[in-house]
């Protein structure tokens, strides 16, 4: 509009601060990732590697099993995201439909599932999983994962359910379709984009999770990515930097690229969720 | 209405049809759909109360007993002695404060850092783009290896923290995450950096949801950037501010793998939080019943503080 020249100016330093604000640690972990020994242990480090080397991932994968930690953590958080949607849903319809006394606790436990400092709940679950030898198993862990996105899967689903005017639903009805029909052709379409949505943001939080994998997984071939990656940290917080970028930055590029994509998605679905709550 | 002839192809649309969506909601065909609904419940409510609702109540009594990990004596009911003990040890006390001053450290300059970003990015600036790009960064990695790119900054030799300081002449390096003063204040910073995209995006949505009408009514008053933010902007964005604020104190407070990374909870306990020292309790030294009578304190504290915020909240609304 009519913003003066010295305000812009004063906005665009702004901008460029918080900018670098939020790349430098990560160009950082990238320069590290592809520094030679030499260099990582120059006492004057450079942003730019000298003579950038893919050593360090190499040595990442002889050092620790990060292929096969790759390989648990993605069945970890694709199982856990498959069933947490899939059991989700059909709740989350009932939840966003109907204001009945269930429809009210369910948001209540929500709420109240936010607040929860998770040692409460690990420490029976320790003993639980335990008595059913289900105790370093990535199985064990699945199950673990799916009641913990159960909450906000609910919550994102609901509001793209409300984003579903009942009114189609209706009309369907009107027209003779039964209601598991109108379920599966008017609405289950409509809600598809939101359920994946779901599901991949789902998976992002399983993929990134590490308390409940550190206290549940114990021998490194079955233990999730975050997990094998603070090995790389020694006892006494040594560590060999080179590999050490070089692995957390691959652990996280799924992530990312995930994240890119459903990025617009999520934060409409929960706020969507919170708005109409 | 256009999305609904859209979305419904097979049958054309006609006018009945609208009558029957408004008017006649208590005439739908759902009597046996109640029936219906407990069927479309079950299969996410009984792994919540078997997963998560059960094992609360378990964890409850388990702060009543002497569970151990690895014990061959049958677990005791020991009444309130956890709590009691608790009241006296002077650790769990202060990684209690350490816990709050790391909670509101964090929530209240990420808020501050975030508001000011999300007003930006609500402006047409030309790297508005590249800058909702970089803040899916922090948002998308995982925890531990935020952690790990922070130890990488702050390494005392490598790191380009102490680089840069002593290339604008402030002096030598210093080991940040092991020293008993910058410990927390640098595990701070890295938290208020991991935390800072989601309270901006929620922020952000806030403010496009404010009517632009109202911002250039404003303006045509001849009402200041201030006063505009203060009249027009904050009142529509208040809402979203206090709920996002009060989520982050909680998951500040409840927080864990980050600090784990960086200093576990050291040096000399100065960044040990609330659930640093439960997880050492109970998976360390295996005090399964203590670690309980933990949570439950950090539970009690989080309800009471929560439900005088709501009560604050409405009470605001009714104001309002």
């Amino acid at each position: 509009m009519r913003t003066s020249t010295p305000a812009r100016a004063g906005q665009y330093t702004a901008l460029l601060a918080y900018l670098v604000f939020l790349a430098f640690p990560f160009l950082w972990l990238l320069s590290t990732a592809f520094k030679p020994p030499r260099e990582l242990g120059s006492l004057h480090p450079t942003w730019i590697p000298e003579d950038p080397t893919l050593a360090n991932f190499r040595q990442a994968f002889d050092e620790q099993p990060l292929l096969q930690a790759a390989l648990n953590s993605l069945l970890a958080a694709l199982a856990a995201a498959v069933i947490a949607v899939l059991i989700a849903t059909p709740m989350a319809y009932v939840v966003a439909r109907r204001r009945t006394r269930l429809a009210k606790a369910v948001t209540g436990w929500v709420v109240v599932s936010q607040a929860f400092p998770f040692v409460l709940l690990i420490i029976p679950l320790f003993l639980v999983l335990k008595n059913l030898r289900l105790i370093n198993s990535v199985p064990g862990l699945v199950l673990v994962y799916v009641v913990w996105a159960l909450p906000f899967a609910l919550w994102m689903l609901a509001g793209y359910v409300r984003a579903v005017p009942p009114e189609l639903e209706e009309a369907a009805a009107v027209d003779g379709a039964g209601r598991l029909r109108t379920l599966v052709s008017v609405t289950a379409p409509l809600l598809a984009p939101g359920i994946v949505a779901t599901a991949l943001f789902a998976f992002i939080t399983a993929w990134n999770e590490f308390f409940f994998a550190l206290v549940l997984l114990k021998t490194p071939e079955k233990q999730t990515l975050p997990v094998v990656l603070t090995h790389f940290i020694g006892a006494e917080g040594v560590a060999d930097l080179g590999p050490l970028a070089a692995a957390a930055f691959l652990a996280t590029l799924p992530s990312l690229v995930v994240f890119a994509i459903i990025q617009r998605r999520i934060t409409g679905g929960m706020l969507t969720g919170a708005v109409k709550s | 209405m256009t999305t609904a002839t859209e979305a419904s192809p097979p049958s054309p649309p006609s006018p009945p049809r609208r009558r029957a969506g408004r008017g006649t909601g208590g005439r739908r065909p759902r009597q046996a759909a109640d029936h219906g609904a407990w069927f479309l419940v079950l299969p996410a409510l009984i792994p919540i109360l078997v997963l998560s609702v059960g094992p609360l109540l378990y964890g409850i009594l388990l702060a009543f007993t002497d569970a151990q990990s690895g014990r061959t004596a049958p677990t005791q009911w020991i009444g309130a002695l956890n709590f009691r003990d608790l009241l006296h040890d002077t650790l769990f006390w202060e990684s209690f404060r350490i816990g709050l001053v790391w909670a509101v450290g964090v929530t209240v300059p990420q808020f501050l850092l975030a508001l000011g970003l999300a007003l930006l990015l609500n402006q047409d600036l030309r790297l508005r783009w590249l800058a909702r790009a970089l803040a899916i960064i922090p948002w998308a990695m995982p925890e531990v290896v935020v952690g790990i790119m922070w130890r990488l900054v702050y390494n005392p030799d490598a790191g380009i923290l102490n680089e840069t300081l002593r290339d604008i002449g402030l002096g030598g390096g210093r080991d940040w995450l092991s020293g008993l003063a910058t410990a927390l204040p640098a595990v701070i910073l890295v938290g208020v950096w991991a935390g800072m995209p989601q309270t901006t995006v929620a922020l952000l949505a806030g403010l496009q949801n404010t009517p632009r009408e109202l911002h250039e009514a404003a303006a045509v008053d001849g009402a200041g950037p201030w006063r505009r933010f203060r009249t027009v902007t904050w009142p529509a964005l208040k809402p979203i501010a206090l709920a996002i604020t009060a989520l982050n104190l909680i998951w500040n407070f409840n927080s864990f793998a980050l600090v784990y990374v960086l200093t576990s909870g050291g040096p000399g306990g100065r960044t040990r939080l609330p659930m640093l020292f439960a997880y050492e309790e109970a998976f360390r030294y295996g005090q399964f019943g203590y670690a309980a009578a933990m949570g439950c304190v950090m539970v009690a504290v989080i309800s009471i503080a929560l439900a005088v915020f709501l009560a604050g909240r409405l009470k605001g609304g009714d104001d309002a």
